[in-house]
């Protein structure tokens, strides 16, 4: 059983189960803003924007209050009354991102920006965008 | 009886096949177990994405979605997953016979064929191809699945396709693999299980029910397709571990028979060299 202040986290992806643990606090970015949930939030389902999810892990024992980041692409978030599953398309930790790529992504979609006005592309190429500037943020501070 | 010089040739050919055979079993075994554990990995993402789309609906049933009725007019699609190599045994086979065999007529289907066995053995047999995306089976990505996710959802938007399944083989285990046809779209569950469900309410939904479930289904079937990549892998690559231990065994059988053959061939041309001196010998004298 959790300690009162904190509640168990599960971040799934397709490829593996991301994070699973005890945390005090999680802040990440919906589509309707950033929020971050603390333990006895009320039973909700959050869709997820590209953003930086910051997980902070209570001091346990010897080890003391953490805060870890990792970028998160989309997906949504369940959160229930004892439990809070994330459910991922793509999440990684600054340490798996490769920042050239990233960079590249960004010009990339930049350049695309410009030639398109309106319609789907834009809609595609933004969230692409994003995606490339969240791992750039989260991959820098490492 | 053939002869020496023609056995023996046999007998290499057959030796040398054994041996490919024989590589190639270890080679999929060894992929076998690779995909296996990536086909278990992705079960627990797809349980829960099962159960929060169960638990969303259970808890609204009055939700609406277009995802939930069927289309009107339109055909049906199917995502038939293959392979792109063949030695397999039935592996490939079992998902064209189970198109064919099924109670859709041709023409009202149209498949989006993913490994070019089962594109080809389609084409081959008049079926109506609109789209290939073999080269995903190699290395399936959560992406790949979104993007045909995304074709299919589409089309089933514009009217093109009224419900869409998926041919693929499913991974009992290493001796057994079950071709199955799944029903995609429009989404069923099981009434019974909602009801079990127990339901969180109250349950908030941001920005919306209809939203999230917008969002979320795109990720279920994602995760459905994802899911069946990799266990059809995990098929193909058991199959063909079948397959080559047979033709392997079958080798070694053949060896055997041909060894024997050969050393009768040798043996009755010395019995006949020696009757040919001997009666050489006796017409001398």
């Amino acid at each position: 059983m959790a300690a009162a202040n904190t509640f168990h986290l599960r971040i799934l992806s397709p490829e593996r189960v991301f994070y699973e643990g005890d945390v005090s606090m999680l802040e990440l970015t919906t589509s309707e803003g950033e929020i971050g949930i603390y333990a006895g939030h009320i039973p909700t389902t959050f869709v997820l924007a590209p953003g930086v999810m910051r997980i902070h892990e209570p001091a346990q024992g010897k080890t003391t209050a953490n805060i870890r980041e990792a970028a998160l692409h989309s997906g949504f978030i369940e959160v229930l009354p004892e439990e809070v599953h994330v459910i991922a398309e793509a999440v990684e930790w600054p340490e798996e991102i490769d920042l050239n790529r990233a960079r590249i992504a960004q010009q990339r979609a930049e350049r695309r920006l410009k030639r398109y006005s309106s319609g789907m592309n834009v809609m595609r190429t933004e969230l692409a965008l994003r995606r490339a500037l969240v791992r750039i943020e989260v991959g820098e501070k490492r | 009886m053939a002869s020496m010089t023609d056995l023996k040739k046999r007998r290499a050919s057959v030796s040398s096949t054994g041996q490919i055979t024989k590589a190639m079993k270890l080679v999929s075994t060894v992929k076998l177990q690779k995909t296996r554990v990536q086909a278990e990995h992705s079960k627990p993402y797809f349980g829960f994405l099962y159960d929060t789309v169960t638990s969303i609906i259970a808890s609204s049933p009055d939700v609406s979605s277009p995802y939930l009725t069927p289309g009107e007019g339109g055909k049906t699609a199917v995502v038939a997953i293959t392979s792109n190599r063949g030695l397999a045994g039935g592996y490939n086979n079992n998902i064209v016979k189970l198109i064919t065999q099924w109670e859709i007529p041709k023409e009202d289907l149209v498949v989006y064929a993913v490994g070019t066995k089962g594109r080809d053995g389609l084409t081959h047999r008049g079926y109506n191809v609109v789209a290939d995306m073999s080269e995903l089976i190699n290395a399936p990505m959560f992406l790949d699945a979104l993007y045909l996710c995304q074709q299919l959802l589409d089309a089933f938007k514009n009217g093109e396709i009224k419900e869409i399944y998926l041919a693929y083989t499913s991974f009992k285990n290493t001796m057994v693999q079950e071709p199955k046809l799944l029903k995609l779209l429009p989404l069923q569950f099981d009434q019974e299980e909602i009801a079990k469900k127990p339901s969180f309410s109250p349950m908030n939904y941001e920005p919306g029910e209809e939203e999230v479930l917008e969002q979320i289904i795109p990720q279920y079937m994602a995760g459905i397709l994802h899911g069946a990549f990799v266990e059809a892998i995990a098929s193909e690559n058991a199959a063909r571990m079948q397959a080559m231990d047979n033709a392997t065994k079958n080798a070694e059988e053949m060896m055997e028979d041909l060894e024997l053959e050969y050393n009768r061939a040798r043996q009755s041309s010395i019995t006949q060299e020696l009757t040919e001196i001997i009666a050489g010998a006796n017409a001398i004298s």
